[in-house]
């Protein structure tokens, strides 16, 4: 029989924790797929977050470092400073890059770090429950947004691929989202070419990823993903925002 | 060669040139020497000489300099390199360690050998660049969340900051565990002649466990994430063994005058200089005082405590604090006989003078014919 779907080898066989519906559990499976189909199996080592995804050591079948809420890029920084011929990725939810962790993102990218960031923007707090985060959409109740978040108290959502685009030592961010087949097939084409960035040596990489959380945004997991088109979309415009290597 | 023990036993195998450093470059080189290859930092008086010296030097010893953003991403990328398995180090002043005890308690956590400096200065708040202990506290008793200890070492001359910046390294790959160097501005700033001694290295374990790409083995995690409270609790008996070895194995200091001492003056690091001198003018006037100096603040010297049995009437400690390391001086001896402080603060310096009329002040029977 033609085996038509099979699990990475960069991926363990323990089972996601991730709630039903959740888009973290095919970001996981892009990324392991690229690490295997780019033989980085060997040489990847990655560094996990402090939230829903703070156990993705589990699930990567490769050497890990677990950082504190945040730090993700200082730890990778330090990492690929040690050893340059590896291959280093962060995983971050919103929480963790664009709020208690921008000023390491920003700085990553500015000294144009080699290194290669998964950013997942599900415009909440998972993790915690549902709280605010820096992403959330205007008008988006969470559990400290209740009655929706409104900018004269908690100002607007930061657009962190558009934010990185900016920085010169960046040399490939793009935007892209999990939503439908099509979009996932770019999300992993995304995800390859910032690899092949950080292998090339041409510096610091950048992929948003939109995902769901259905379990705090209340939704089921197919309103979801018609909330992420139809909302997240808006704000969060997708493309290819920067490759220094296609000039 | 200071009383007490380590596990990193040394044969000198020659001495070379004499080199005349200020402290803080004194203690760049000396990691350079160590194999130190990356250095993370953020500026601050009075140790910015140690990160501009690795900004200088560490390029041609093919090693890498970072300025960090905040001292908060230094010791985060401290944590990233200790864990990729090479020496590293970083270095800042009191309100920096206060943004380093986040990534510290993580990097004890996952027992990473990470080398510390902490060129003291007058806090509390962002205070003075003059010379303090206050400090100790953060240093000795975590500083950090959780339960975790530093292995710190307080050197008080130039050449002891590069002998102990050496055995930092070598403490910390042997313990799998952060080591904190601990001076202040004016150790820092001071010029005295050193040398590099030639020394055989100690057989120290494999970084077996470093996240390195896990090509043609099993894989590496490097995390202190323990929801399940069986495994925290395993962890944390771990932890508590291996700090009870170290501990047992690792505290250090220096007496001077001692056996005879009916009381004993408690200094580390800058007020130890003072208080030498102090008790040299005491013994002049027939007083019989000696000098305690730990060189480990932790583990502190409990060993030396114990060694001077009950003939010690009274013990002065000299510190640039409101009185921390007291502390644990009353400690060691179960608040058997009385323990003084003598102290200036605020970046203010005792003289030996002042530091020997406060003991005359709180031990007037030591004086021959005193009340
Ligand atoms: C220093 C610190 N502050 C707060 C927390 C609590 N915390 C854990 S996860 C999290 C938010 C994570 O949200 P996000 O990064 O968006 O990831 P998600 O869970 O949505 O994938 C917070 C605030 C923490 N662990 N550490
Ligand atoms: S809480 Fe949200 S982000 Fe976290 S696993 Fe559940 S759905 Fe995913």
């Amino acid at each position: 029989m033609k085996e038509v779907f099979t699990r990475s080898k960069a991926l363990t066989e323990a089972p996601f924790h991730y709630c039903p519906g959740c888009t973290h559990g095919i970001i996981h499976r892009l990324v392991a797929e690229k690490i295997e189909e780019m033989d980085l199996l060997g040489k990847a080592i990655g560094v996990t977050p402090v939230g829903c995804a703070g156990f993705c050591q589990q699930y990567f079948n490769i050497d890990m470092q677990g950082a504190a809420h945040g730090r993700a890029p200082a730890v990778a920084t330090g990492i690929k400073r040690a050893l340059p011929d590896k291959f280093v990725f962060t995983y971050q939810g919103d929480g963790d890059l664009a709020s208690i962790g921008i000023a390491e993102i920003m700085h990553a990218a500015a000294r144009g770090e080699n290194i290669t960031a998964i950013f997942v923007n599900n415009a909440i707090y998972g993790m915690t429950g549902g709280q605010m985060a820096p992403t959330t959409l205007p008008g988006q109740k969470t559990s400290t947004s209740p009655f929706g978040r409104e900018a004269s108290l908690a100002g607007f959502p930061l657009d962190m691929p558009r934010i990185m685009a900016q920085i010169e030592g960046a040399a490939y961010v793009a935007s892209v989202s999990v939503d439908s087949p099509k979009n996932v097939i770019q999300a992993k084409r995304a995800i390859g070419q910032a690899f092949e960035c950080q292998l090339a040596g041409r510096g610091f990489s950048f992929v948003s990823i939109l995902s769901t959380c259905p379990t705090n945004w209340g939704l089921s997991p197919v309103k979801s993903l018609e909330w992420l088109r139809e909302k997240m979309m808006q704000q969060f415009a997708l493309g290819i925002l920067k490759d220094v290597s296609a000039k | 060669m200071a009383p007490g023990s380590s596990t990193i036993n040394r044969k000198r195998v020659v001495a070379l040139k004499k080199y005349l450093l200020k402290g803080n470059e004194a203690i760049a080189e000396a990691a350079i020497k160590a194999g130190c290859r990356l250095f993370f930092g953020y500026p601050i008086t009075p140790s910015t000489e140690i990160i501009e010296y690795m900004a200088k030097h560490l390029p041609a010893v093919d090693g890498s300099f970072v300025q960090a953003e905040s001292e908060v991403s230094a010791i985060n990328m401290c944590y990233g390199a200790a864990g990729a398995g090479v020496r590293v180090m970083t270095a800042s002043s009191s309100p920096g360690m206060s943004l380093m005890q986040e990534g510290l308690s993580y990097i004890a956590a996952n027992e990473l050998p990470v080398v510390l400096v902490n060129i003291v200065r007058a806090g509390p708040g962002l205070g003075g660049l003059g010379p303090s202990q206050a400090d100790y506290f953060q240093a000795t008793k975590g500083g950090g969340h959780g339960d975790y200890r530093l292995i710190v070492l307080a050197p008080n001359s130039v050449q002891e900051l590069v002998d102990l910046t050496r055995d930092a390294f070598d403490l910390a790959d042997m313990h799998r565990n952060p080591v904190l160097l601990i001076a202040d501005g004016i150790l820092g700033q001071m010029m005295e002649p050193v040398v590099f001694k030639e020394l055989e290295a100690p057989s120290l374990p494999d970084k077996t466990w470093a996240t390195t790409g896990a090509e043609g083995r099993p894989r590496n995690i490097i995390t202190s994430y323990a929801l399940q409270n069986e495994i925290g609790e395993a962890n944390c008996l771990r932890w508590e063994a291996k700090y009870k070895n170290i501990a047992a194995t690792e505290q250090r200091w220096e007496q001077y005058m001692i056996d005879d001492a009916d009381y004993v003056v408690v200094a580390y690091g800058t007020t130890a200089r003072i208080a030498k001198a102090a008790v040299q003018q005491a013994r002049q006037e027939g007083i019989k005082v000696g000098l305690l100096r730990p060189v480990t603040l932790w583990p502190f010297p409990v060993k030396a405590f114990a060694a001077l049995g009950g003939k010690v009437k009274g013990y002065l400690t000299v510190e640039l604090s409101a009185g921390q390391m007291i502390e644990d001086v009353r400690l060691a001896i179960n608040c058997a006989v009385p323990v003084h402080l003598c102290n200036r603060q605020g970046g203010m310096v005792p003289s030996p003078e002042e530091v020997l009329a406060r003991f005359k002040e709180v031990f007037p029977n030591s004086v021959e014919g005193g009340v």
